[in-house]
């Protein structure tokens, strides 16, 4: 079996009155890509804060690489690229002194695959930080991360802002991370086709409680979307057990549910319909149908 | 290889792959013998994390359509016919469940179908006649598998 790379217990947090994680559990082995959905504020960033040792867990416990982040940051940033959101950097450096400090940090530093990623995004190592462009900080940010090929790479929200170009990069450096080296990713996003296409597991997190959690591949299987038609137009939305989201009107509505279709074929030829089509619902179509209005940040379509 | 995954279908990107892989060989454009791109450079290329080519291909080498050689390359498996047949089958199967339900959506029946079907089949002949070399170039590519 795997190795245990991140074991989140029970994991709670408030910032004055308002609870940005309640009682989180979250785990991660080795090789395999974690995709962190939910909107802005649902606590995505706080629950990676924790797992670099930047909040102390005050209730509930988290473990990477076994150790306890802030007691032992040592052990844990060393094998750890983290890009954060903002992508901070120190403006003043040039991009080689940014190599270099980073470079500075860890044992494993590979000189090479940095000179590499930094000539494939045609980064001038005599730049100065704060003289580059928006995609460009993300790049250096990206190069800094892995060129010491760590065996977790916790990226956040890697692609907000970014245009395809950077995004593509960043995807490809994820990809890198777990082909080579069969290494471990985490990153968060709002971006749910990314999520679902470089996911092999997901966790929505909704108002600071887990939603969903599960291998991206048994939460599709979960979960249906069924188109459905009755004899005589409804006033009202069918109501049918294990439907999570009712749209539609009249003789034809569009129902996202979990469970088996043969058990809702038989809910709904009970209330007098039929089913037209069915197919697995697409990851964006379970996240609205889960978390629904509260999603507003998260982009569709 | 030429794979396009599609997020929006509701299909998950493994059966994606391992539908269009299928296909592939069952047309002949894989020949038996023929290599996979590795793992890695397929994820680079389509953008999916690297353990869904990984179920991919392992789905396809338990169906027997590919096999894994010493080293790591993935290779079309030989003797694909009587596969590619029923693999043919399946593929044309798919498409007339689609046809066939949109069709009863839209309150056609079956017999209306077929009636559309031939009429259809005729207006392509009429369309294909004049012009010679476009109709007969359709028409060695639907043959190459038997190769």
């Amino acid at each position: 079996m795997a190795a245990t790379v991140i074991e989140v217990s029970n994991l709670s947090r408030s910032f004055g009155r308002k609870r940005a994680l309640d009682t989180v559990s979250f785990r991660a082995t080795e090789g395999r890509v974690y995709g962190l959905v939910g909107a802005n504020g649902a606590g995505k960033t706080t629950l990676i804060r924790h797992l670099l040792g930047l909040l102390r867990a005050k209730s509930g416990s988290v473990r990477v690489f076994g150790h306890d982040p802030v007691r032992n940051p040592v052990g844990v940033l060393g094998r750890v690229g983290y890009v954060s959101e903002e992508r901070e950097l120190p403006e003043w450096m040039r991009v080689h002194e940014l190599m270099r400090y980073t470079e500075a940090y860890h044992v494993k530093w590979d000189a090479a695959y940095a000179r590499e990623l930094l000539e494939t995004f045609a980064l001038d190592p005599s730049k100065k930080i704060k003289d580059l462009s928006k995609g460009m900080r993300a790049q250096a940010a990206l190069v800094a991360a892995v060129a010491h090929r760590p065996e977790l790479l916790i990226l956040d929200e890697p692609s907000s802002g970014l245009d395809t170009v950077v995004r593509r990069d960043i995807l490809d450096a994820i990809v890198r991370t777990v082909a080579d080296d069969g290494r471990t990713v985490v990153f968060s996003s709002h971006l749910l086709d990314e999520v679902e296409r470089m996911s092999d597991h997901v966790t929505m997190i909704n108002q600071g409680l887990v939603a969903l959690d599960g291998p991206l591949d048994d939460v599709r299987l979960a979960h249906r979307r069924t188109q459905v038609r009755f004899q005589d137009a409804l006033a009202w939305p069918p109501a049918l057990d294990g439907a999570l989201s009712v749209e539609g009107g009249g003789r034809s509505w569009q129902i996202v549910h979990n469970g088996s279709l043969e058990t809702f074929r038989a809910a709904v030829a009970r209330i007098g319909g039929e089913i037209v089509q069915s197919r697995e619902a697409t990851l964006e179509e379970i996240y609205l149908a889960r978390v629904g209005r509260s999603s507003q940040d998260v982009e569709v379509g | 290889m030429d794979i396009t995954i599609n997020i929006a279908d509701g299909v998950p990107i493994y059966r994606q792959i391992v539908n269009q892989i299928r296909y592939l060989a069952a047309s002949g454009l894989l020949a038996p013998g023929e290599e996979l791109p590795a793992i890695r450079t397929l994820a680079l290329q389509l953008k999916v994390t690297p353990n869904t080519i990984v179920k991919a291909y392992g789905e396809l080498e338990a169906a027997g359509l590919v096999h894994k050689r010493r080293g790591s390359g993935t290779y079309i498996s030989d003797g694909q016919s009587p596969l590619a047949d029923r693999e043919r089958q399946r593929i044309i199967e798919q498409r007339v469940d689609a046809l066939l339900a949109e069709a009863h959506q839209l309150n056609f029946t079956a017999d209306d179908v077929r009636r559309v079907l031939d009429e259809r089949r005729a207006a392509m002949a009429d369309r294909a006649s004049p012009r010679g070399p476009k109709g007969g170039e359709v028409a060695d590519g639907s043959h190459r598998h038997r190769g």
